[in-house]
């Protein structure tokens, strides 16, 4: 019996490790072949045998090509204004409409959050008609606003930091309010800083969606000078897409690549952040 | 000078009253104590006080000015809060600190980075450094300026709390159950810090508790809410010697008053029969005001239930004859112990014996009690 034990729960942890590698091989997968494609030369890209490693190794001309043939700097430059002006707005009107749901109280307010429930409902694809006509009446398709206006009131945003604000004890903000605080100093020095992990969250969401947001960014934008990333590699596809596959895949690597490294800086933080708030 | 009038406080929750017109008057430099089971509404009073909440009729007025409609800043109260509601993200300096800025600095000043190379921020920020320091020494945390609230023991954010509370001066200081999150030992030690800080500093203070022997111990009146209602406010001792409501009794004093439905002295007349008023329907009195004898016929009794040895007491727990009531009383530790289940006899006081009628307001006293 105790001989047996040890026995099963290493047999199980292996399994459970199993498992856990599978499904993070599976999910991996595409990315490794991204790479590995990224180092190809284009005959060896649609040869029948798969090698993970290229046997001839493609990957500078790839690379040159990724970053030469389109002004690919041009398009990470683009990603990252709009991203960044993105999310900074989204906070400019998510934080103080997610105070007012969650800490002032007037008539109305639980209308307003279901209506705020409505719109994390309806699919962004929904709008796009109605958005494509608005900026054009306005004289606004193929600008950075194109990009940008469209998604600064986000309803998941509000949502997601309303539901944080509220588990922030209402003592604080009277005591605030006591300590002389108006309530967008309130917002400003107690609630945001109090809320970093929530404000992490909402941004590797946003700056996410919006980085890789393929399908807005073709029907708002047509300039390559303000393509974001997702929209500049089309170009690639747009030639001959089997000449310069490898070159496409490079492409892609550079553009995810940024993700990754804010993603890996940011997940130290993230949870340094949950783990020193303290709420007294 | 900072007396603050209450007139006719009402305030509800949707359906629900919480304050059913409360009238009460505090004196300027006064330690007052509102004490009351949790859900009485003394806590709404405080923050109504405070500003945090607008009543829904009546006036407040602080220092002779209605203020009514004011904001909390500008009421020239501090508050202190049951969880501290310190800033976790500030060191204890700057929780200090945030009340003195907030009022000092212009709004520009207290911009970040640009509000640093104003003129005449450098000169305000010593100033506030210098009374920032004497409020921590004063409250013994000056060595934990530099940390974070998460890093203090609770005793310890309990005194920046007081800190951040009083380094404004305020006329008037509200507290609401500012020990209840501390452990038995430490809240009697705060407690004496806080009426000591009360004599130092002679401002008004209101201090709202459930806990009655606090407001026994500290203040120099008790206002006894009950159910939304001022039910009485007194010196403590008043309050435990006259209670004008049967609440206002079995609030105060521990162990509770021993209140017994008048029946149950019925067959006990000889001893009680020519006091009592006809309305009477309860009789109480405290643990001390009756002595245990040999049963005799004629006098109430029961049998001994429980023993409390407190050491400098006993507390006896006798079961009346028919069972159905318990009352308590105080013997000394000298007296011939006691055993279980043994029948004693009880001659009450009949001088500090208090009547209550059917809705528990005091009637028919024997006789005023002396003072």
């Amino acid at each position: 019996m105790s001989a047996h034990r040890p026995r099963r729960r290493l047999a199980g942890r292996i399994a459970r490790h199993v498992l856990l590698v599978a499904s993070a091989a599976f999910a991996l997968l595409p990315f490794v072949w991204m790479v590995s494609l990224s180092l190809k030369p284009p005959d060896e890209i649609f040869q029948p045998d798969f090698h993970l490693w290229p046997q001839s190794f493609h990957g500078v001309e790839n690379y040159r090509v990724a970053l030469t043939a389109a002004p690919m700097l041009r398009f990470l430059l683009n990603g990252a204004f709009v991203c960044a002006v993105i999310f900074a707005l989204q906070l400019v009107i998510c934080v103080p409409c997610a105070y007012a749901l969650a800490k002032l109280r007037f008539r109305g307010r639980d209308t307003l959050f279901s209506a705020v429930l409505v719109g994390l409902l309806v699919p962004p694809q929904a709008l796009a008609i109605p958005h494509f006509v608005l900026l054009y009446v306005f004289g606004l398709l193929d600008t950075y606003a194109a990009l940008i206006l469209p998604w600064i009131i986000s309803a998941f945003g509000i949502f997601l930091l309303r539901q944080f604000f509220r588990s922030i004890p209402d003592e604080i903000i009277h005591a605030a309010r006591l300590d002389g605080l108006g309530e967008f100093e309130i917002i400003w020095r107690i609630m945001m800083p109090m809320s970093a992990p929530a404000l992490a969250a909402f941004g590797i969401f946003s700056v996410v969606a919006h980085w890789n947001d393929l399908f807005w960014p073709l029907i708002a934008v047509r300039s390559e000078e303000i393509s974001t990333p997702a929209l500049g590699i089309l170009l690639f596809r747009d030639d001959e897409a089997g000449q310069f596959l490898g070159a496409l895949m490079a492409g892609a690597t550079i553009i995810v690549a940024p993700l990754l490294l804010a993603f890996l800086f940011a997940q130290r933080r993230f949870i340094d952040g949950l783990a020193t708030t303290a709420m007294k | 000078m900072a007396e603050i009038e209450l007139r006719g406080i009402e305030k509800r929750y949707g359906e629900v009253p919480v304050l059913k017109g409360v009238s009460l008057k505090i004196q300027d430099g006064e330690f007052l104590t509102l004490v009351g089971p949790s859900g009485c509404g003394k806590s709404t009073l405080l923050r109504i006080i405070a500003g945090l909440e607008d009543q829904d009729a009546g006036e407040v007025s602080v220092g002779g000015r209605t203020v009514d409609g004011a904001r909390p800043k500008d009421r020239d109260v501090a508050m202190v809060f049951q969880s501290y509601a310190l800033y976790p993200h500030l060191t204890v300096f700057d929780n200090i600190a945030l009340p003195l800025r907030t009022r000092r600095l212009s709004f520009a000043q207290r911009l970040p980075l640009i509000g640093g190379l104003l003129p005449g921020r450098t000169g305000i920020e010593k100033t506030i450094r210098v009374e920032v320091e004497q409020a921590a020494a004063m409250l013994d945390v000056a060595h934990l300026l530099h940390r974070k609230p998460g890093q203090l023991s609770g005793g310890q954010r309990q005194r920046v709390a007081l800190g951040r509370a009083m380094v404004r001066h305020p006329t008037v200081f509200l507290m609401d159950e500012p020990l209840s999150n501390l452990d038995a030992k430490l809240r009697v030690q705060m407690r004496a810090e806080i009426t000591a800080l009360h004599r130092r500093l002679g401002v008004t203070f209101v201090y709202v508790t459930h806990d009655q022997s606090e407001a026994m111990t500290m203040a120099d009146r008790v206002a006894v809410v009950i159910g939304g209602e001022l039910l009485q406010v007194g010196p403590p001792d008043e309050l435990y010697r006259d209670p004008r409501d049967l609440k206002v009794a079995e609030m105060i004093g521990s162990p509770k008053i021993n209140v017994v439905a008048r029946g149950h002295w019925a067959d006990d007349r000889p001893i009680l029969s020519a006091a009592l008023a006809p309305q009477t329907k309860h009789l109480a009195f405290r643990p001390e005001a009756a002595v245990l004898t040999t049963p005799t016929a004629g006098l109430p009794g029961g049998t001994v239930t429980d023993l409390e040895n407190l050491g400098s007491d006993i507390f006896v727990h006798v079961a009346l004859r028919d069972g159905s009531e318990t009352v308590v009383i105080r013997t000394a530790p000298d007296e011939p112990r006691l055993s279980l289940g043994r029948a004693v006899g009880l001659k009450v006081d009949a001088a500090r014996l208090l009547q209550f009628d059917e809705a528990g307001r005091r009637c028919g006293d024997i006789e005023q009690v002396a003072a």
